[in-house]
């Protein structure tokens, strides 16, 4: 083929979101941490549960979303990262006997580094090639967890049953009721530790390599080192909510976490808006509410149904619940004018 | 004469930056003319609007007909040439692929095979270098080279923009002597947007000055080269 | 050492499909610059049509014929009504559109043919070839296949002007539009040929694997994975790249102990992944110099 080198100005993959808008304002985060404290009092179990699965994967969507929307990185092995985050908090509990909450820190410093590690091959890759990369991962992670040698303590392809945590000190609450308020307080503490990680220098770093990564080598920022960084960060955090998945769930086994768990959260981001954190919760209501939707509609044809409702919001909002989010800004501000 | 090109109180936008405030000028047919203008005082812009390559309001008349609303491909094909910024090569084909890209809206197969040989009369460079991928070329011969698949098009109007911008002040001479040519001989009507000044008064015969998005001088060329104004603000004596 | 050649052999009879599917990713990502993940399940419809055709009681090639017809028309469809309003949306946006195209595709289909597995028909037979027990008539077929589309598909891009004008659309769209070239029909055109030749890989493959709404999963990975190794500008190195899969696979499976069928997929992407480290171009593809 030819020897002529292609020069290209190459656009950022993901585009420039401003530091101010990559969080709410104070009197929305407020109005929405009022809600998600209130409402599991009033409803049923089964609606706990998924409140609490709707954190989880909030929580797993903001990981991929520090990645991609911070640091321009995409990723499709993120299921990977979930799976060791949920085994790890497994086996400390079922084997080692650990209390629940010892073990998601743990999770999160496995997956960290397993994360940084990744980051590293990763780093000579991007765009298609990277997807290709961590999508290795994301479909090799399944087969890895049922491989005769661990079966001892994985379960192999049974996987573990995992024990649900009572409510401490006496609370009156069932273990349900408790489980989400204990995933509410890890999910804020992650949230706000994150927006802080993105304003922060080493965000500023991460936004510099996303929005032109030789400008940002040329300013003096150690790309290598934020890149890897990034993966590491986001994929402790994808641990974290690993395991607490595991510990709502009350189960772990390989094939809850193949690629397709990667391709949701994925779709999550999209829906939320990639770059906008407080997106990652409703991109996470849409990968667990949209399914169950398109499956009450008709059970034959519940993918053709999805895919088309998904159609709907991209072509509605193509970036995302955040495009929602800056529409309603602007209609405010509008009507405080008026 | 009668006016070629005639555009009134254009007006163009990037996203809520206004970048032209009611640009109104024509082009005589034949006429060789030049903009002028300080950095961001928006000769691109104006090139990129007669092409609806950015976002604009205002009419803007070619030969008569109206061309505000059809696209950049449809504006082309009616005969205007557009060598933009950055001489828009594509690096990684031959020079002449590139050639016969500036014809690929013509279906004459026979006329298209003359002209490819005419280019390589006027920019003799181009033949020596005919089967090199056109990125393997230097800054000007890329030029000559954009400038020849504009011609490919058998254009009744060019529009050049900065066709000088990073050349050797030779090559610059050597390609507006083949611009005049080209004008004369094969009577296309020519506008050029030009930061150097001296150069392009030199060439053109008729000139505007462009600043922050308004017409604020119009002209003979040498009219406009003789103004005291112009002297100190492009020509620097 | 027998065993090895005949393992490289076999590996290049799989290799064919992979290429197959290859040279189609490819071809759309030479036209719209992102790997479309539904291409598959394209692929798996139309060889559906074509063998809906045959049993109305088309004929083998009619059907053949008129299933690239009808693949071509609604790549073009498909790329007009859903993707093309699409155009100014991010990347990402555009990628969680395949990913809900796929959903419908595969769903679509398994609602009209169900899911259970159908045999569909091969042209070439299915004989030892030239006497060897593992490339039957129908691998080198389809191998031969591969290779005529690929001349085909090069002289069409560097002889004729639509090819032209379809790469000076997907290289500098900007300057293509400069010369008069309508670049988001070039885009379309690319989807109703991707979807058109991605309909010949189906049918080429479904005797393989068998015909079931499912079957182009495993062969869209590997065919992703050989159109990224052999370097994605590049349909030569797509088809060197399908090639080399299948028998990276084939003697994955033969040589390491403890490799389940299950495992092959992960290592061959592992191996992949390892030579994108070393050559993140490709083996064939233009290395790409970024301007700040």
């Amino acid at each position: 083929m030819s020897a002529a080198e292609e020069v290209v100005t190459e656009a950022p993959a993901v585009e420039a979101v401003p530091k101010r808008a990559m969080t709410l304002g104070y009197g929305t985060s407020l109005a929405v941490l009022a809600a998600l404290i209130l409402i599991p009092l009033f409803v049923k179990n089964f609606i706990i549960f998924q409140m609490t699965m709707l954190l989880i994967y909030g929580l797993a969507v903001l990981a991929l979303n520090i990645l991609t929307g911070g640091s321009g990185q995409f990723s499709l092995g993120q299921s990977a990262f979930y799976a060791v985050g949920a085994y790890t908090s497994a086996i400390l509990m079922e084997h080692a006997g650990m209390n629940y909450a010892l073990t998601l820190p743990i999770a999160g410093l496995i997956c960290f580094g397993f994360g940084f590690l990744f980051g590293q091959p990763a780093l000579r890759l991007s765009g298609v090639y990277l997807a290709l990369a961590t999508f290795a991962l994301a479909t090799a992670m399944p087969q890895l967890l049922k491989l005769g040698y661990f079966e001892h303590w994985t379960g192999g392809v049974q996987g573990l049953v995992v024990t649900k945590p009572d409510a401490p000190f006496g609370l009156p609450m069932g273990q349900d009721m408790w489980l989400y308020y204990f995933t509410l307080a890890v999910s804020i503490a992650i949230y706000v530790a994150s927006v802080n990680l993105l304003r922060s220098r080493s965000g500023r770093a991460f936004m510099a390599i996303r929005d032109n990564e030789i400008a940002a080598s040329a300013m003096g920022v150690d790309v290598a080192l934020y890149k890897t960084l990034a993966f590491g960060v986001s994929a402790g955090i994808t641990g974290v909510a690993g395991g607490l998945g595991a510990i709502a769930v009350q189960f772990v086994a390989p094939d809850g976490y193949t690629i397709t768990l990667a391709i949701s959260l994925f779709l999550g981001m999209v829906v939320g808006g990639v770059g906008w954190l407080p997106g990652s919760i409703v991109g996470s209501a849409f990968i667990i509410f949209v399914p169950n939707i398109a499956e009450s509609i008709s059970k034959g044809l519940s993918g053709a149904v999805f895919g088309v409702l998904l159609f709907l919001v991209i072509f509605l909002v193509p970036h995302g619940a955040r495009q929602v989010a800056i529409v309603a800004q602007q209609l405010i501000a509008k009507l405080k004018k008026n | 004469m009668t006016a070629m090109l005639n555009v009134k109180d254009l007006r163009a936008y990037y996203g809520q930056v206004q970048a032209l405030h009611g640009l109104t000028f024509s082009l005589n047919e034949g006429s060789l003319t030049t903009l002028l203008g300080a950095n961001g005082a928006g000769k691109t812009t104006t090139l990129r609007a007669i092409c609806n390559m950015v976002r604009s309001t205002g009419a803007i008349e070619f030969e008569g007909k109206p061309i505000g609303a059809r696209s950049t491909e449809n504006v082309v094909r009616l005969g205007i040439a557009h060598v933009p910024q950055g001489r828009g090569t594509f690096t990684n084909m031959t020079v002449e692929e590139n050639l016969q890209l500036g014809a690929i809206s013509r279906s004459d197969k026979k006329a298209i095979v003359a002209d490819i040989e005419r280019m390589y009369e006027h920019f003799p460079v181009l033949k020596q270098r005919y089967t090199q991928q056109a990125g393997t070329l230097s800054g000007g011969e890329q030029q000559m080279l954009a400038v020849a698949r504009a011609l490919m098009l058998r254009p009744r109007l060019m529009l050049l923009d900065e066709p000088s911008f990073g050349l050797a002040p030779l090559i610059v001479r050597d390609l507006f002597r083949i611009l005049g040519k080209i004008n004369r001989e094969e009577k296309v009507t020519i506008l050029v947007v030009e930061q150097n000044a001296q150069l392009a008064l030199e060439l053109a015969d008729q000139a505007y000055v462009i600043e922050t998005g308004r017409i604020v001088m119009s002209g003979n060329a040498k009219d406009i080269a003789n103004n005291e104004d112009v002297r100190k603000s492009y020509l620097g004596y | 050492m027998e065993l090895f050649a005949n393992q490289v052999l076999a590996g290049i009879a799989t290799g064919a499909i992979y290429a197959c599917m290859a040279l189609a990713v490819v071809m759309i990502y030479q036209a719209i610059d992102h790997l479309n993940f539904a291409q598959g399940e394209m692929a798996m419809f139309s060889t559906f049509i074509s063998w809906q055709l045959m049993q109305w009681g088309v004929p083998y090639w009619g059907a053949f014929v008129l299933t690239v017809a009808f693949s071509f028309a609604a790549g073009i469809v498909i790329e007009r009504l859903l993707f093309k309003p699409l155009a100014k949306a991010p990347v990402l946006t555009n990628v969680a559109g395949f990913i809900a195209l796929y959903a419908i595709i595969n769903s679509v289909a398994g609602l009209i043919w169900d899911f259970t597995i159908k045999q569909y028909p091969t042209p070439f037979g299915s004989s030892p070839f030239l006497g060897s027990q593992l490339i039957s008539t129908h691998q080198a077929g389809m191998i031969g296949i591969t290779l005529l589309m690929l001349v085909l598909l090069f002289f069409f891009f560097r002889f004729t002007r639509v090819g032209l004008a379809m790469r000076a659309a997907a290289s500098l769209p900007e300057s293509a539009r400069l010369v008069g070239i309508n670049t988001s029909w070039m885009i379309a055109l690319g989807w109703g040929m991707a979807a058109a030749i991605g309909s010949i890989a189906g049918m080429m493959i479904a005797p393989v694997v068998f015909l079931e709404p499912n079957m182009m999963l495993g062969v869209l990975i590997y065919g992703f994975a050989a159109a990224v190794l052999g370097g994605l500008s590049s349909p030569f190195g797509a088809v060197v790249g399908g090639f080399l899969v299948g028998i990276f696979e084939n003697l994955v499976g033969t040589y390491i102990p403890g490799v389940g069928n299950e495992l092959k997929l992960p290592i061959a992407l592992a191996l992949i992944v390892t030579v994108l480290v070393v050559k993140p171009a490709g083996l064939f593809g233009r290395a790409i110099v970024k301007r700040v």
